[in-house]
């Protein structure tokens, strides 16, 4: 993995371990209750490892937990991890210069995280790097606390030290490069009311979804100051 | 639970993951639309930081987690490293919660 060899390697493990930190405690949480909920070790370990979407997997086990159906947990599960088409659609330009294995193997990280992680930057390059340094580091992260949690049983609520808030809290740091833009702003905008107007009247899953139509405020070109022509310039 | 539910899960979720990055993502958009594609990530963490911050499960309501956000909000446009964002952010609700 050269990517690792990279100039701006470090920036982005030292930021992947920091998120891998709550990756490990929230993998856990998600081990311990996918065996309450009935599932096997094996199970448990398999999903996180083929399934790697946290919302989905913590979902899916806790309609089983409260008796649902395979269906409905089915349901509920597909509909959060709707929205890692949409990173897709993003993340597609770091991806496309790989080859088709590597592209195959990426597509399995596209998470909320990783496309976070990579957006904030600007350049190709690095981004590129961001992606395939910071993917491993958290698939291995969630994978570890998942296998820990499924094994250890031991129940610790991680909204009893305030963990639930860990991901809107590192959400908003790697928000704030995109609101200097004015189309930025104006999709954020967007996206966080529709989140949150939404959520009483559709199942969950569904307004992050809608929150993704702020997309489209960037289909007209922004208003660029005219070029500046520099004296001398041919 | 069911191993069938456990690959069904893993199918769809995974080929979720293909049809944005793969099978769509592969082509060249127009510039119009790759303008947009740029402001996904600006509307999906906006609406997921509001999710989670402002609702539980299909309700919506202000607590602790409302004033950890403000917190590490500040934390945020103060350029504070993010590993201290996240740890002001997260104790600030943790404390929240140990007094009210």
């Amino acid at each position: 993995m050269h990517y690792f060899r990279a100039p701006d390697a470090r920036r982005f493990v030292n930021a992947a371990l920091i998120i891998g930190v709550a990756f490990v405690i929230f993998g856990m949480s998600f081990g311990v209750l996918a065996v309450a909920a009935g599932a096997s070790v094996a199970q448990a370990c398999v999903m996180s490892l083929l399934v790697f979407t946290g919302a989905s997997q913590m979902s899916a086990v806790s309609v089983l937990a409260s008796g649902g159906s395979a269906a409905s947990a089915f349901g509920g599960a597909v509909l959060l991890a709707g929205r890692n088409a949409v990173y897709g659609l993003a993340l597609a330009p770091v991806l496309r210069s790989s080859a088709l294995p590597a592209r195959l193997l990426g597509a399995q990280w596209v998470i909320d995280e990783t496309t976070a992680l990579v957006a904030a930057e600007h350049d190709e390059k690095v981004r590129r790097t961001a992606f395939w340094v910071s993917a491993p580091i958290l698939y291995a992260s969630w994978n570890i606390g998942t296998l820990g949690g499924a094994l250890i049983g031991s129940n610790i609520d991680p909204s009893d030290f305030g963990l639930d808030a860990a991901f809107p809290v590192m959400f908003i740091a790697m928000l704030a490069p995109h609101l200097r833009t004015p189309t930025g702003k104006r999709a954020a905008l967007f996206g966080a009311i529709a989140a949150v107007a939404l959520a009483p009247f559709m199942p969950i899953g569904l307004p992050i979804l809608v929150s993704a139509v702020g997309m489209f405020f960037g289909i007209s070109p922004s208003k660029q100051p005219p070029a500046e022509t520099t004296d001398g310039a041919p | 639970m069911s191993w069938a539910l456990v690959l069904a899960l893993s199918g769809a979720a995974y080929a979720l993951k293909l049809l944005g990055a793969v099978i769509i993502g592969q082509r060249t958009m127009p510039p119009a639309i790759e303008r947009c594609l740029l402001l996904i990530p600006a509307a999906l963490l906006a609406g997921l930081i509001a999710k989670d911050t402002f609702t539980t499960g299909q309700s919506i309501g202000i607590d602790a987690r409302a004033v950890g956000l403000a917190v590490a909000a500040v934390a945020t446009w103060k350029k504070l490293p993010f590993a201290i964002i996240i740890v002001l952010g997260v104790g600030t609700v943790a404390v929240i919660r140990l007094f009210v």
